[in-house]
């Protein structure tokens, strides 16, 4: 520890830490640009000057960049010195000499890191008065949009879009007083992280576009705290709301989960809120006249009267809303929703995670790997966020040598500039070629046997108690001896899989290498699908297989389905018999789907924006979600749907529902302590969705009704749905919005970090369900090697970022991203089958009539016998099992367009 | 100077540029460490590195052309467009500038009838600035070519152009 003085304060701060990083958790103000927490000093913009004193003598001082400055114990410093506030003032005035001079029309107003450094620094008059340099603009696809006038060139985003983000199409060209930061020709920025530049660019180069087009200042954004549902990560967001209408997503910082990033999914997905897809209305045989309370009574009715029901839960529901249907159902009436694949897939991992003694580790923690082992998974496109974070651990090995050389980590361009053959030790064991192949150390190309199979042989090699696979090539041998020797010198190996490969086997197999590992602290994590995938394993329920059979076979008669797309989850034959089967079906959604087509009732549910849950992420971290803005009647949450249709129900409130949800199952205990509940007061008031200076509340709605409406009530949560009462200081899990006074922008955060980058002050939000314990055996069930049958290939579902979640995809700037109806195909098998890119293949089930006819995408890196799709896109919801096809080349006169046979 | 244009347009790299920027491929660990000398091995077959050129080029280094375009309009002395034979480099560094060098520049640009940039009708000269070439104490100083001329006054500007 070293004691500072400050302007004649005494401070204790650590050795060797950056001054500007201190200064700024210690809560003064000190400007700057180029430095950002998550990517360290440059010292490029000489906007953190200090005065810095030789010793108790020195009067006079000179000027350091706080940012550059290590701390160092008996350190004297002064911001407020007349030298380095005049400089800073100078020097932001020379900044500015080629800014515009209309921030009222720039959308970075109101939250913009230029304006308050601006205001910091001091510089209020304008002096130049000659010719601006002024740049053209590109279009950078449907995220982002381009202001480049508005530059200082502080270097961020190229900071963080290609040394962080490991992105290569945004770049910097020219040079002194004339850079410009773009791509080389117009198009979409490639990155899945772009969003970030829009928090990242301290000025209003870089906005949403998506914000573009409804857009309102941060002020008049009504917020509260809110958790992603586009991943199994649960990255923490602050969605902000205008006029009904949820108007876009940006980060809220989770010093353990997301920190200070998003991904572009996560960001830019949330148009489906808005849609006109949306279900408003209870529909009864399609018909709009029944009231809600009528359709209340005809569900508890039809609880009442009907021979059997049974209620489908969902991955993208809340615990609270599955665990009414299970309730109003009964225990035993409760199916999970899932396939049998997903089940069995998320069974074995909460059974690993629950029992098996391995840490799983937030993403704070997986940037701490020395070793990482991926497997199977393409984490860029199924677990996003988590791929930022491995993209952190590759640089370990570097910070080792620079810490070695006394070089603080802090010091990004040093640091970057130790360009050596020493990397971290990372490999990816995948279906083909991931987004993480730059950062991969070897990289392997399998089918999932295959994978599973290398993952055997590794933990053998780790521990010859391990069970070993017979019958492997002296290259996978070789590979798995020296992917081994890596992970057992690592000190915090890091082992990653998940559901995206359907495997069993390749699951349980990086369970035996996290298990033969000898360190102490390693770590093994699994990506889930879906928000709340993990929350329903430990939950528990029937498949949905079992759901069909009680139908089927007429145990039961009716059917409750909650926010669930059963055509997502089975084939279109035995979801159509399933729902024709069914004397009632009650479908409970927001967006128009199949599903919800077939329903006799169907119940309009509010989303993620306009209701309150709890969701658990894969690593067992439960979240609370709160309502940004009131819903209109008739649409409700789906809890309050289900339990409004429990007569005698005690649950009249969320938190009644959340604690009997806590109380029923032991591994939840603790999700009634996620967040302080409904009667939280702050300084004797409910939390404020709204910024004290929110406009207009008064007229916004006067032309509907020119008298002034009484906001709506929040019975179930600590917020308001107001401006009045205080948000600083108030728990970070009820943090609606990141600012304090001088800091309008996200880059507040600092102000309530317990150090810059460390936890929230209070505990960063969330609390984690499951702890290791126990120690499972090993797994022996080792598949045996994959082989391509001649004139059979087997569907590999390939998720997308953009376009296997279902949700995002309603939102069209995502939509505009997806990927094409595709399949991709090894080329020697495209030779054997006589086509070339694009050639139509015509795809069928064995014994069967076509499915689907897609142009062929030729993929070196994919194995001989498998067919990779996108998974999951609307048109392929027939081709995404991990089933074997037969493949036909369609002659080319055929109109070239795909299409599905359903 | 249109169909000049269209003749230095070429598409990818020659054997003969692909066959120089791989040797010096061979002389680094890492490719992109070849940036500058790559685009300096274009320009000299080509007088300039066209799109197409840089793309090819990025190719070659294992870079996207966004990264390769950084470099190469970092560098004063790598021509992202067409150039006249010879390029007339004047310095409009601060003792230059003192002495005269605006002059300099409007002289030349008359003279020629171009705009900085831009490529003389006959093809034969383009005028671009430069920071200090490394003799304050002749200044106003420009480059033709190669050549260095000192303390050019404004019938040096005609003399330089006569010849
Ligand atoms: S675009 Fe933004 S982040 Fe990039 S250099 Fe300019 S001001 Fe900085
Ligand atoms: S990584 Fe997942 S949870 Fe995080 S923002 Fe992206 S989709 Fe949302
Ligand atoms: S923040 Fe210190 S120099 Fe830019």
């Amino acid at each position: 520890m070293a004691t500072i003085e400050i302007d004649g304060k005494h401070y204790e701060a650590q050795d060797g830490q950056s001054l500007l990083a201190v200064c700024l958790s210690f809560g003064l103000n000190l400007p700057y640009f180029c430095w950002h927490p998550a990517m360290g000093s440059v010292g490029a913009c000489r906007q953190c000057a200090v005065l810095q004193y030789q010793n108790p003598e020195d009067k006079r001082g000179r000027l350091v960049m706080a940012c550059m400055t290590p701390v160092a114990d008996a350190m004297r410093i002064s911001i407020e010195a007349v030298p380095a506030s005049q400089f800073r003032r100078e020097n932001i005035e020379l900044l500015m000499i080629n800014h515009p001079h209309d921030c009222p029309v720039c959308e970075e107003g109101g939250e913009c890191h230029l304006q308050d450094m601006t205001e910091m620094s001091g510089h209020t008059f304008r002096r130049y008065r000659g010719q601006k340099r002024t740049h053209a603009n590109q279009y950078l696809g449907p995220f982002i949009n381009h202001e480049m006038n508005r530059c200082i060139a502080c270097y961020r985003c190229v900071r963080f879009y290609d040394d962080y983000a490991g992105g290569n199409d945004l770049q910097v060209f020219g040079m002194h007083n004339n850079v410009y930061f773009g791509r080389f020709e117009e198009g979409a920025l490639e990155n899945e992280f772009s969003g970030n530049l829009v928090e990242v660019c301290p000025t209003g180069v870089f906005t949403d576009r998506t914000f573009s087009a409804h857009y309102a200042r941060k002020w008049d954004l009504q917020t509260a705290p809110s958790v992603c549902i586009h991943c199994g990560l649960g990255c923490n967001t602050a969605p902000g709301e205008r006029y009904g209408q949820l108007r876009r997503i940006i980060n809220r910082y989770n010093g353990e989960v997301n920190g200070y990033f998003l991904c572009d999914r996560g960001r830019f997905g949330y148009g489906f809120v808005n849609s006109p897809e949306r279900i408003r209305e209870p529909l009864l045989d399609g018909r709009s006249e029944i009231t809600p309370q009528a359709a209340v009574n005809y569900l508890d009715n039809l609880c009442q009267t009907a021979k059997g029901v049974i209620g489908i839960g969902s991955p993208r529901a809340s615990l609270e809303a599955n665990f009414a249907l299970r309730t109003l159902v009964g225990e035993e009436n409760f199916f999970l929703g899932l396939n049998d694949i997903e089940h069995t897939l998320l069974s074995t991992i909460f059974n690993i995670l629950r029992n098996c003694g391995i840490h799983t580790p937030s993403l704070r923690e997986i940037e701490q790997a020395d070793a990482v082992l991926i497997m199977g998974e393409d984490v860029t496109h199924t677990a996003p966020r988590l791929a930022l974070s491995l993209r952190q651990s590759a640089r370990n090995a570097t910070f080792d040598l620079a810490r070695s050389l006394k070089i603080a980590p802090w010091q990004d361009a040093a640091v970057r500039e130790l360009k050596t053959q020493i990397k971290t030790p990372i490999f990816i064991a995948s279906v083909c070629a991931t987004r993480l192949d730059d950062i991969a150390t070897d990289t392997f190309h399998g089918s999932p046997e295959d994978i599973a199979r290398l993952g055997f042989a590794i933990a053998h090699r780790l521990d010859d108690q391990a069970p070993a696979p017979e019958l492997m090539s002296d290259a996978e041998n070789s590979l798995a001896t020296a992917i081994a020797a890596e992970l057992k010198q690592a000190k915090c190996p890091l082992i990653v899989s998940g559901t995206s490969c359907a495997s069993i086997a390749v699951i349980q197999s990086a369970y035996n290498i996290a298990k033969a590992l000898p360190s102490k602290d390693k770590q093994l994590t699994f990506t889930v699908p879906e928000c709340n995938s993990l929350g329903l394993a430990i939950m528990g329920g029937g498949r949905l297989r079992q759901a069909f059979e009680r139908i089927n076979e007429g145990v039961a008669d009716s059917v409750i389905v909650l926010e669930n797309d059963l055509y997502r989850r089975a084939h279109s034959q035995t979801v159509d018999l399933f729902l024709q089967s069914a004397a009632h079906v009650v479908v409970m959604d927001s967006l128009r789907n199949k599903t919800a087509e077939q329903s006799e009732l169907l119940l309009p549910t509010a989303t993620f924006a306009e209701s309150e849950g709890t969701l658990v992420n894969n690593e067992g971290r439960a979240q609370r979600y709160f309502p940004v803005y009131a819903v209109s009647e008739p649409v409700r949450g789906s809890w309050q749907w289900l339990t409004s249709a429990m007569e005698d129900s005690e649950w009249r409130h969320h938190d009644d529902l959340t604690a009997a949800c806590a109380q029923a199952f032991p591994d939840l205990a603790a999700i009634a302590q996620v967040a302080p509940g409904a009667a939280y007061r702050f300084k004797g008031s409910k939390i404020p969705r709204q910024p004290e200076r929110y406009s207009g509340r008064a007229a916004m709605f006067a032309n509907i009704n020119v008298r002034e409406p009484a906001p709506p009530q929040d019975l179930e949560t600590p917020f308001s749905f107001s401006m009045e009462g205080v948000t600083a200081q108030v728990p970070p899990a009820l943090l609606p919005v990141i600012r304090a006074p001088g800091w309008n922008s996200n880059q507040a955060v600092n102000q309530f970090e317990e150090g810059v980058e460390g936890h929230l002050r209070g505990g960063d939000p969330g609390m984690r369900l499951i702890e290791a314990s126990g120690n499972l055996a090993w797994f022996n069930d080792i598949p045996s090697a994959f082989k391509a049958e001649e004139g059979q290939w087997r569907i590999m579902p390939l998720p997308h970022i953009f376009g296997s979640e279902e949700l995002s995809l309603h939102s069209a700037p995502i939509a505009e991203r997806r990927p094409a109806p595709k399949i991709l195909l090894n080329p020697l098998d495209a030779q054997a089958l006589g086509v070339v890119n694009g050639d139509r293949l015509e795809i069928s089930r064995s014994m069967e009539t076509a499915i689907a006819t897609l142009p062929v995408q030729i993929e070196t890196t994919l194995p001989r016998g498998l067919l990779g799709v996108p998974a999951i896109l609307p048109e392929n919801q027939q081709i995404n099992n991990p089933e074997r096809v037969t493949l036909k080349k369609v002659a080319a006169e055929a109109e070239n367009k795909p299409e599905i046979f359903l | 100077m249109k169909e000049l244009i269209e003749k230095q347009k070429f598409t990818g790299l020659s054997a003969a540029e692909v066959e120089e920027i791989n040797a010096e491929i061979s002389h680094y660990e890492d490719k992109s460490a070849v940036s500058i000398e790559a685009l300096k091995i274009v320009q000299k077959y080509r007088g300039w590195v066209s799109d197409e050129c840089l793309i090819a080029a990025a190719e070659l280094l294992d870079m996207s052309p966004a990264q390769l375009e950084g470099v190469a309009t970092f560098y004063n002395l790598i021509y992202r467009q067409p150039v006249g034979k010879t390029v007339i480099h004047y310095c409009n560094s601060v003792t230059c500038w003192m002495l005269g060098a605006e002059k300099v520049r409007q002289r030349l640009c008359e003279h020629l009838h171009v705009e900085l940039g831009e490529m003389s009708d006959d093809g034969a000269y383009t005028v671009l600035p430069i920071v200090c070439l490394g003799a304050c104490d002749h200044a106003p100083v420009v480059m033709v070519g190669k050549e260095l001329c000192l303390d050019v006054i404004e019938n040096t500007v005609s003399e330089i152009l006569g010849r």
